[in-house]
């Protein structure tokens, strides 16, 4: 107390360095150590993300030595496990852009249904029961989601679509789908919401419905982050592993049919990767190429997502 | 004041033009918190009519019942008569439509809400949602409208442009324009320039006077010069009452009730 009214009243007194320097170095090393370990909490995330890139392409360019990366881009056979090894990567983005792609096409109207539901719609009480169930989806683990589209949804389109065979990548695409409906709800809700009241009054002073309200104002307002909702919905769905591995059958298939079995990226890394390779050997090697191959594609998504964020943010 | 308003019924009797509408014992409530009681008072034709009090009055409350905008949110009751000539419908009935009483009944806001689409698709919304369709017509109600809301000049070029580019003053005649496009009745203002500065303030003064000739109009201010220049009636409104309605000239010259008075001259707590 003596201490700090004698501070006020001579804030720069140069005859109490002493008392001053004192209540600084009485607590520097638990300051400093809580400091530390702070940052390297923050820094080990960081450093985490540069040794995955840094390793990723490491391996991945000591593969690119033994291929081409012409034959890497062009090539439409995937096997490099077999005697005469084939690296065309095609087969692999197929079957991950078809999958994500009918994620996305059940996600988004699903997704959009949903959020405009809960933000336009839903009396108070029902939107905050709902939100934790969407949440509690979104803890689902991806296992329990493979073998529902292998078990469940599989069986159910064989009997819309006979010649179906066991493995196809319809029903995992599917079952992505629906399973990031929560995550692209939530970010399209979190939007629609965060659209102004100002906004929402101008429209029913005009005489418009509730439903002319949703779709004619609410939703292009909050275009920016409705967009950036689809395209990290994409992100998740190109970067799911488990549905497929379990529904999609692990066989590469340059083919965009959606009946037919393939292997994604994610898929075929968990192959690989659980079989006795030898360190070094080229299939090795290969899993790191076509992870960075995955790491790029989810980096353009989530960069396209919070450009897209970005740069409708102002509109309102 | 209860006491009184059963005596007075409306004093309509000496208004020389006919009513547009009417309020008639009407009180509102936010849940359990009364905020209008016993409100009568005329709003006539084709003149302008000011809502004027200190903050907290309850104008707002009493504009935003003439189009139900309170039905938006839950808890909220109305109690008593808001009529709407020449049918005479209580507007403010459970079983009357909100969406017919605000085609009828348009409103602008205090602080300008341009709708973040082209200036062109801001004033067609009310026409769109009327499901009106034909291109010519839509174009011909948008021109007329931004011509009536004396902004048409100033945006002919730039009709594409968002709404929300245009300067606050021209995004308040741009709301106003919207308003009038699908020919309402009445129209409400609710302090249309407490967000704007001087000239723009002008230029929407300017612009009532002119709509007067048209519509109905209703506004809230609490700029007693305002109310001054451009109204033709104004009620004063003190803690959810009507404490005086009056041609404005005699209101403001000679008010009845000394809270008036008080109020009129800055005396007002």
């Amino acid at each position: 107390m003596d201490l700090n009214t004698a501070t006020l009243s001579t804030p720069i007194s140069s005859s109490m360095p002493y008392p001053r320097s004192r209540r600084r170095t009485t607590h520097p090393l638990t300051e400093r150590i809580v400091e530390a370990l702070l940052f390297l909490a923050a820094f080990s995330a960081v450093a985490t993300t540069v040794a995955i890139v840094v390793i990723l392409l490491y391996e991945a360019l000591s593969f690119f030595e033994h291929v081409s990366l012409l034959e890497f881009l062009t090539h439409t056979q995937w096997t490099p496990l077999f005697e005469r090894a084939e690296f065309g990567v095609l087969p692999l983005l197929a079957g991950t852009f078809v999958i994500a792609g009918i994620a996305i096409l059940v996600s988004v109207p699903l997704g959009l249904l949903v959020a405009i539901y809960l933000s336009e719609f839903a009396p108070h009480a029902v939107r905050e029961s709902v939100k934790p169930f969407l949440e509690l989806l979104e803890g689902v683990p991806t296992i329990v989601y493979g073998y529902f589209a292998l078990l469940f949804v599989t069986p159910l389109l064989q009997k819309i679509i006979p010649d179906l065979p066991g493995f196809n990548m319809l029903s995992p695409g599917i079952v992505i789908g629906v399973m990031i409906t929560p995550y692209v709800a939530s970010v399209s809700e979190d939007a629609m919401r965060a659209v102004p009241m100002a906004l929402r009054e101008a429209s029913y002073a005009m005489g418009a419905t509730r439903f002319q309200t949703a779709t004619r104002v609410v939703l292009p307002a909050a275009t920016s982050g409705v967009v950036a909702s689809f395209i990290l919905g994409m992100s998740r769905a190109v970067g799911e592993t488990m549905v497929v591995a379990i529904a999609a059958g692990q066989q590469p298939n340059f083919t965009f049919d959606p009946r037919e079995p393939a292997a994604t990226i994610t898929a075929y890394i968990v192959q690989v990767a659980m079989g006795d390779l030898p360190h070094g050997s080229i299939g090795y090697q290969s899993i790191f190429a076509v992870g960075l191959v995955l790491v790029l594609i989810t980096l353009f998504f989530n960069v396209i997502g919070q450009w897209v964020r970005r740069r409708w943010r102002e509109t309102y | 004041m209860t006491n009184e308003a059963d005596k007075q019924e409306t004093p309509s009797g000496e208004m020389e033009a006919p009513l547009k509408a009417e309020v008639r014992r009407f009180n509102f409530y936010y849940g359990n918190a009364q905020a209008l009681k016993e409100i009568s008072m005329p709003v006539a034709e084709r003149r302008v009519t000011a809502l004027i009090g200190p903050s907290g009055c309850g104008k707002s409350t009493l504009l935003r019942s003439f189009n139900r905008m309170h039905d938006l949110y839950p808890g909220n009751r109305y109690e008593g008569e808001i009529l709407l000539y020449p049918e005479g419908i209580n507007l403010v009935a459970p079983d009357v439509d909100p969406i017919e009483i605000r085609m009828r009944v348009a409103m602008v806001f205090q602080k300008p809400n341009p709708f973040p689409k082209s200036v062109f698709d801001n004033v067609a919304y009310g026409l769109v949602v009327r499901g009106i369709t034909n291109k010519t017509e839509v174009a011909d109600r948008v021109e007329a409208a931004l011509k009536g809301a004396a902004l048409w000049e100033e945006v002919k070029d730039r009709l594409e442009e968002l709404g929300t580019s245009l300067s606050g003053g021209q995004q308040q005649r741009l709301c106003i324009a919207r308003a009038l496009a699908a020919d309402p009745e009445i129209l409400l203002l609710d302090e249309p320039t407490s967000a704007l500065d001087p000239i723009a303030t002008a230029a929407i003064e300017d612009l009532i006077t002119e709509l007067r000739e048209r519509v109905t109009i209703l506004i809230v201010t609490h700029n007693m010069q305002q109310a001054a220049r451009i109204s033709d009636y104004t009620a004063f409104m003190y803690l959810g009452e009507l404490i005086e309605f009056g041609a404005t000239d005699e209101l403001f010259v000679r008010p009845k009730k000394k809270q008036t008075e008080d109020y009129l001259t800055g005396r007002f707590g």
